[in-house]
């Protein structure tokens, strides 16, 4: 787990659901092949309707057009972050669309779990309304371990909540790794 | 103190005699499904992490149902359920309803209990939200990711958090025109697309007792829609009575104890409820069917995992029966099942498939169909900005299709009594 996560902000509101982070359509896509897992980058966050994409202003894409990869790789959303279905595609598209952390007031369960159990990014939950804070293109600082956030480009510091009890699959790395170091699965397994 | 019917079936299935909410468990889990939208995503990390020639933890506890892009001429989702074929073959899986096949059924969670894998007591969990369908059978039933299930394959366990429990108590009778589809997107509207976040939610009283088993799926189905880990009710003879008609295998009826901890506790008198909608685009903007009356549609769509089951078109239909649909009316059932009972159920001497079609009601084969969109070629599928209104679980920008198209949710009757009009309609016009 890295100890400082750095980069552009990208800035959502409250609820953006599993359909907005990847569209349905794009599912046909199997993640276990190395070259259609890379259609989950280009499509990341295609389904947010224009005006809601990259507050406060919108009408911004979170990857430009012919690209895989976006230029922003932490995420700052309202409450309710990841809610809807249950597709690993969602985290997994933000990771490969170079996405590190996502920083949201809380999370839907499931996105939460994947996320973590998955080891695609870490989702740290604030606790102050950072989506009206933070504007797209902020460079941002979170301290991993010690829970903060820094806007470098207004200099403001803002807390985050604890990891609490998923903090040892972070440190892992995911649910297998978590499971092979507490003796629930054996160090054998490939 | 004591225990609700969640609390209980994972303190079973970690091997406790108790368990708290807020507690980390490790479970054994008595089913897990997949499906082909998942399936192969799971697949590759069992086999990454497991190996290549790996065995799952008990070919009898997994279950493949394919259902989502099924009649799409979408070569990679031809592909996927190709992998899935070759997975069953390879692991002697028992239960596996292909494409194709005789076999094949349709939507998984209506599949499920159709073919006597939802027991009471179990714990299922599949990798599609809407697992939580299956609590209506009285077993903890919830979504998880390919992550989890690979290592679920692998294992035959999982580790989960021990959620707090909300309940929702229906007291009174159900009025002939609500359905429980009103019921839960009044709930969704109080509380909230997030209001059970992390949390169980239970569903009692006697409104619920009085539902079918069909009817208490919709209720359980649209938990998640709430944020809900799961939606839960007690297993009681409705229950036992389908549940025995379709399975040998033996299980454990749990109830919530009398001093069970509630996290929250909400009372409805259902006949104080009208016809609910949820307007676009979130399945919480709640709204009394009468207050968006007459907004104009496009179409009506009835179908999917909570909207498309034989309970759900026996009701479109009684108010389609010797009437037309004004705006283009999309009908999917769930499963073959579903299917067949359209064709062998009568209403008024008429089979119900006959009523619908008719009515000028465009019917489809058994899928998931447009509930999430998916592939541009899928049957009913919003490909502009029209207005819809659906009997299906979310409303989400884009989740039909378009991003620019709206969808209202509403219950089998409002669809249907809105579908006859064009606009949106009460179906107490209908039902009088």
């Amino acid at each position: 787990m890295k100890h400082i996560i750095k980069g552009k902000a990208f800035v959502l509101g409250d609820d953006i659901d599993t359909d907005q982070i990847i569209p349905a359509q794009h599912l046909v896509y199997n993640p276990a092949i190395p070259e259609e897992r890379k259609m989950f980058g280009k499509y990341a966050l295609s389904g947010v309707p224009a005006p809601q994409s990259g507050l406060p202003n919108g009408n911004v894409p979170f990857v430009k057009e012919g690209e895989l990869k976006s230029e922003y790789s932490v995420i700052v959303a309202g409450k309710n972050f990841g809610c809807g279905s249950s597709r690993e595609h969602a985290p997994l598209a933000l990771q490969m669309a170079g996405v590190e952390a996502v920083v949201a007031e809380f999370y839907a369960r499931i996105f939460f779990r994947n996320s973590i159990n998955g080891g695609y990014l870490i989702p740290f939950e604030s606790e102050e309304r950072l989506c009206e804070e933070i504007r797209t293109g902020d460079e941002v600082e979170i301290y991993v371990k010690e829970g903060v956030l820094r806007n470098l480009t207004t200099g403001k510091t803002h807390k985050l909540k604890p990891l609490g009890d998923v903090l040892p699959i972070l440190e892992a790395g995911d649910l297998f790794a978590y499971a092979k170091k507490t003796g629930m699965l054996s160090e054998t397994a490939a | 103190m004591g225990m609700t019917i969640t609390e209980k079936i994972l303190a079973r299935a970690s091997g406790r005699s108790r368990v708290e909410p807020g507690e980390n468990v490790w479970v054994n889990v008595d089913v897990l499904m997949t499906h082909d939208v998942c399936g192969p995503g799971t697949i590759g990390i069992f086999k990454q992490h497991f190996g290549p020639n790996a065995r799952v933890w008990d070919p009898e506890k997994v279950v493949i149902i394919p259902d989502h892009y099924i009649f799409t001429a979408d070569e990679h989702a031809r592909r996927n359920i190709e992998i899935l074929r070759e997975f069953v073959r390879e692991q002697g899986l028992k239960y596996y309803y292909d494409v194709g096949t005789p076999a094949y059924k349709g939507v998984c969670h209506v599949a499920l209990p159709e073919e006597g894998h939802t027991r009471p007591g179990e714990v299922l969990l599949g990798t599609d939200s809407h697992t939580c369908t299956a609590g209506a059978f009285g077993e903890f039933a919830t979504g998880i990711g390919n992550t989890e299930a690979g290592f679920v394959l692998g294992t035959g366990k999982l580790w989960l958090k021990v959620p707090p429990t909300m309940r929702f108590v229906f007291e009174g009778e159900l009025p002939p025109y609500l359905m429980a589809k009103d019921l839960i997107l009044a709930v969704i509207g109080d509380i909230g697309v997030d209001g059970a976040t992390y949390r169980a939610m239970e569903f009692t009283g006697e409104a619920v007792q009085a539902l079918n088993i069909e009817e208490r799926m919709t209720l359980c189905n649209m938990a998640v829609e709430a944020g809900g880990k799961n939606g839960v009710i007690a297993a009681d003879e409705t229950t036992l009575e389908y549940v025995r008609a379709r399975t040998n295998k033996p299980f454990e009826v749990v109830q919530s104890d009398q001093d069970a901890k509630w996290f929250a506790e909400y009372v409805y008198r259902v006949s104080d409820l009208p016809p609910m909608v949820a307007k676009p685009h979130s399945p919480d903007n709640k709204a009394a069917v009468t207050e968006v009356a007459g907004t104009p549609l496009d179409r009506a769509y009835i179908g999917s995992c909570t909207g498309g089951k034989i309970t759900d078109f026996e009701a479109a239909a009684k108010i389609l029966l010797g009437r037309e649909v004004k705006i283009d009316t999309f009908a999917v059932p769930a499963t073959t099942q579903v299917a067949r009972e359209l064709q062998t159920r009568h209403l008024f001497g008429k089979p119900i498939a006959k009523i619908l079609t008719d009515a000028g009601v465009k019917l489809g084969p058994p899928s998931c169909a447009a509930c999430l969109g998916g592939p541009i070629d899928t049957f009913g599928r919003l490909n502009r900005s029209e207005v819809c209104i659906s009997t299906t679980n979310r409303n989400f920008p884009g989740r039909m299709g378009s991003k620019s198209a709206q969808v209202y949710l509403a219950s089998p009757y409002t669809v249907a009594a809105s579908a006859v009009k064009g606009c949106i309609t009460d179906p107490r016009e209908f039902l009088a």
